[in-house]
Order: C-alpha cells, then sequence, then structure tokens
C-alpha cells in the first residue's frame, strides 16, 4: 500500500516535471518561429500600432499608480532602518537601488501580465475557439505575422517603456514620503541617489523589463493559441498563462540578477 | 481539381478513414453525412488547415500535404472557405471582414475594394449592414457575411461549410442558387456541405456521403435517390429506422 502511494507520488511528480518541459519546449518553439519572421521583418504595422494603444497608453494610469505606492513603501520600509542609524543620506540610495533593479521591474510586470497578457490569452483563445485563427490562415494569412508578432513587439517596447515611467514615478513617491514621513529634504534624496547608483542599476532594471515583457509575451500568445475545450477552454488559458507568466517573470527574474550582478 | 487519396486522420478517435475522394475541375460536388461522419474535418484537411495522419491531397498538380507551413499558405491563396462557425473577425465590421481578402492578398486600390466588398454585401442581402459588427448580427446574417467573404477573391477552389445553417427557406434557396450561379461562372471547383439535402441535391453535380469518416457513396445525384445502399437511403429519406 505505501510502495503504490509511493509509485503514485513518483508518478505525479514525474508528470507534471514532463507537462512544464512541455510548456517550456512550446514556449521556445514559438519564440523561434517568431523570430524566423523579423528578419526579414514580417509582420502587420496597422496591428502594431493598435496594440501599443491598447495595451499602452491604457495600462499607464495603473502602473503609474502602482510605482508611485511602491515608491511609498520602499521609503517607509527604508525608514525604519534609516531612522535608527540616523542616515537619511542613504535613503535616496536605499529606495532607488530596490526600486531600479528589482521591485520597479517586477512588480509592474506582474501588473502588466495581470492587465495585459491575460486580456491577451483570452482574445487569442476566443479567436481561436470561434475558428478566426483558421479563418486567417484560410486566407493565405499567417496568424504568427498578422496576429502574434505585433502583440509580441508590443508586449516587449511597452513594458520597457512603462517601466522606465513606472521607476521615474517610484523615485517621485520616494522622494515625496521621505521628506513628509522622514523629513529628509528633497535635495539630499537626489544627492543620495545620483551620488550611490550608476546607470547600470538603472540599466540592469530596464534589461529584466525587456525579458519579462518577452516572457509575458511569449506565455500569453502560447496559452491563446493552443486553447482547446471551447469557452471553458477561455478561463482555463487564460488562468495557466497568468501563472505560467507571473512563475516565469520570477524564474527569469533570477538568472538575470546572477547574469547581471 | 482536387485528388484526396487515402487520407486518414485521428484525434481522439479515427475521424478520417482512408478517405479516397476525387472533384474533377469546374464541378461542384455535394458533402453530405451525419453529425460527427468527418465532412468538416475532410475540408479542413483539404485547406491544410489539418493535417492528415496518412493519406495525400493533390490540388491542381500540387501534393499539398507535402508542403510546409509557409508554403501551403501560399497555396491557400487560391482556396474560398466558409467555416461551419462563420469564423468572423470579431474585431472589424462587416465590410471590414468582406474587404480583408481583397486589402491583403490584392494591389487593388481602396475604393475599388471597397466597391467590390459593398456589392458582395448587396448581393447576399446584406446592403446597409456595412458598418456593423458581427456581434450585432443574427445567425443567418453572420452565415450571409462569411459566404461574401469567401467568394469575394473569385478564388478557384471553394469549399462550404454549411452554407444554409441558421437561413430561412427562401434565403437558403437564393444562397444556394448563388453560390452555384458563381461557381458555374467562374468554372470554379467546388465542395458544399449541407444538411438542407433537398436544396443541395438541386444544385450540386455530384454527391458523397460519409459515415463514421468513411466514404460510403459517391455518385451522382440520380444514383444516390435511387441507391441500394442502406444508409444513403436512409439518410436521403430521413428516416428514423435504419442502420445509421
Amino acid at each position: 500500500m505505501i510502495a503504490g502511494a509511493a509509485v503514485r507520488a513518483v508518478s505525479g511528480i514525474g508528470s507534471a516535471f514532463l507537462g512544464i518541459a512541455l510548456e517550456v519546449g512550446s514556449f521556445g518553439v514559438l519564440t523561434a518561429r517568431l523570430a524566423r519572421r523579423l528578419a526579414p521583418p514580417d509582420f502587420d504595422g496597422t496591428e502594431l500600432r493598435k496594440n501599443f494603444y491598447r495595451m499602452g497608453v491604457r495600462s499607464l494610469p495603473i502602473v503609474l499608480a502602482t510605482a508611485l505606492f511602491t515608491g511609498f513603501i520602499m521609503t517607509i520600509q527604508a525608514g525604519v532602518v534609516i531612522g535608527r542609524y540616523d542616515a537619511e543620506g542613504l535613503i535616496g540610495w536605499a529606495a532607488g537601488f530596490v526600486t531600479l533593479r528589482e521591485v520597479g521591474p517586477i512588480l509592474i510586470a506582474l501588473m502588466f501580465s495581470g492587465r495585459v497578457g491575460a486580456n491577451n490569452t483570452a482574445e487569442l483563445a476566443t479567436m481561436t475557439v470561434t475558428e478566426q485563427v483558421d479563418g486567417l490562415r484560410a486566407l493565405a494569412i499567417d496568424p504568427l505575422s498578422y496576429l502574434v508578432l505585433p502583440r509580441v513587439i508590443a508586449m516587449v517596447v511597452l513594458l520597457f517603456l512603462l517601466t522606465v515611467w513606472g521607476d521615474l514615478f517610484a523615485l517621485i513617491g520616494a522622494a515625496v514620503m521621505g521628506e513628509v514621513m522622514l523629513g529628509v529634504s528633497r535635495h539630499v534624496f537626489l544627492r543620495g541617489l545620483l551620488d550611490m547608483l550608476g546607470l547600470w542599476d538603472l540599466a540592469t532594471g530596464l534589461i529584466k523589463s525587456a525579458a519579462f515583457g518577452l516572457m509575458i509575451a511569449i506565455a500569453s500568445c502560447h496559452f491563446g493559441l493552443s486553447v482547446k475545450g471551447g469557452a471553458p477552454g477561455v478561463g482555463r488559458a487564460v488562468n495557466a498563462s497568468v501563472v505560467a507568466a507571473a512563475a516565469g517573470v520570477f524564474v527569469v527574474d533570477y538568472f538575470l540578477t546572477y547574469l547581471l550582478r | 481539381m482536387i485528388q484526396v487519396h487515402g487520407v486518414s486522420k485521428r484525434f481522439a478517435s479515427l475521424v478520417l478513414d482512408d478517405v479516397h475522394l476525387s472533384v474533377p475541375r469546374g464541378s461542384l460536388v455535394g458533402l453530405v453525412g451525419p453529425g460527427a461522419s468527418g465532412k468538416s474535418v475532410l475540408v479542413k484537411a483539404i485547406t491544410g488547415l489539418v493535417r492528415p495522419d496518412a493519406g495525400r491531397i493533390v490540388v491542381d498538380g500540387q501534393e499539398l500535404t507535402s508542403l510546409g507551413e509557409l508554403e501551403l499558405q501560399a497555396a491557400r491563396a487560391r482556396f474560398g472557405m466558409l467555416f461551419q462557425q462563420n469564423a468572423l473577425f470579431d474585431f472589424m465590421t462587416v465590410e471590414g471582414n468582406v474587404a480583408f481578402p481583397l486589402r491583403r492578398l490584392t494591389t487593388l486600390a481602396e475604393p475599388e475594394i471597397r466597391a467590390r466588398a459593398r456589392d458582395r454585401l448587396a448581393r447576399v442581402g446584406l446592403a446597409g449592414f456595412e458598418d456593423r459588427m458581427p456581434a450585432a448580427l443574427s445567425g443567418g446574417q453572420k452565415k450571409r457575411v462569411g459566404i461574401a467573404r469567401a467568394t469575394i477573391t473569385d478564388a478557384p477552389i471553394r469549399l462550404y461549410d454549411e452554407p444554409a445553417a441558421g437561413l430561412d427557406p427562401v434565403t437558403s434557396q437564393k444562397i444556394f442558387d448563388l453560390l452555384r450561379e458563381e461557381q458555374r461562372a467562374a468554372g470554379a471547383t467546388a465542395i458544399m456541405i449541407s444538411s438542407d439535402v433537398d436544396r443541395l441535391l438541386s444544385v450540386v453535380d455530384r454527391i458523397v456521403m460519409m459515415v463514421r469518416g468513411r466514404v460510403v457513396f459517391d455518385g451522382p445525384v440520380d444514383g444516390a435517390r435511387s441507391s441500394e445502399n442502406a444508409m444513403v437511403r436512409q439518410f436521403l429519406r430521413g428516416e428514423t429506422e435504419g442502420p445509421l
């Protein structure tokens, strides 16, 4: 009986591992097929512009609000230690270092994944189950060039740009909270920020944001296109996409943090 | 000419089982059979939307089953296809849907494309519906938009999956007559799937019946009506007792 349970447990772990390997492999295949359409560029410019507007302009308010509160939180957390050691001059560095390199890109990516990635999966999955994707193929139009690549490009570029704006708002939030709560002037905050942080700290976060954008885009498109089972399948695809994108963002973050340290 | 040689396809179960079919150039073949007999899958296999597990499909001398995805995509420019669920693009207007193949596949000027799309919509009885979104249409209206889109490029190979589903009898007959008239005028090779057997038999050159993934009858319309095959007889007469 115990042996049977052990076999089932090992079998379950093995199946789960194979399932993950299959999805990761599918991400790789989709990425390779899209890369093939980049040289020479083969994608729809009108769709790209539409996606920039839908995904970018409409995401800006929520991303900026998230970033602002992230800045507030960074200062509140750092303020405990800063106050204990009487090191107000470090507040700009502490908030900036954590925000630019890690917290800003990752929180904005998760926000972006929930808003844009989930919506993208739902759209593509609905188009797949209602035969719209097959409809494109039947009209001799490549769905990857027309539908998918513009979305992937838009997501990568937009998450990068949203992180630039998000970083700015997070630092403004941190400076305001530092002045209001800890009495640290903006000049002291700015000096700590500029003297102790370099461009590489900013670049690290932005490189990560582009990689997170690619991760979210590939996961959301893959689950949207591979949906099965009609309307209930769309719900399952969105769920799988959000989970895979979030997990993927942390895995990518781990490797990039190691490589870019 | 469409030639299907020994095509088989399995999903959860076997949906196409060693199917052989030949549609001569310029003819219209009706494809009938009970639900889940593999008709739609066969039509999708002919366009390369479904890859057969075995067998060959040759269209106008080109073997489609041996082509890669991008080559197949180019070959599909010769097809006009109406899907069972219409497959209208829900992010485009009615006119946008109908004009889409011309915008993507031709170099026609925009005024010409719009004029052709409007003319095509008028021919299926949808003049004045140009700016509506597909979600605002009834099932029959969606079907007619699908027909307009499938026929706008005057494709030499035409595949219609249930063109009369959801239409009233008068509109059904008009659509069948329109599709037949245009197929003849263009000399196109066509396959038409329909559950409206009587109307289908009135327009097609030949009838093919499938049951459980296999072709059980392939012959002239009169031959189908007088067939000794019990399945064909039961299906065409709509009898409840029999082998089906």
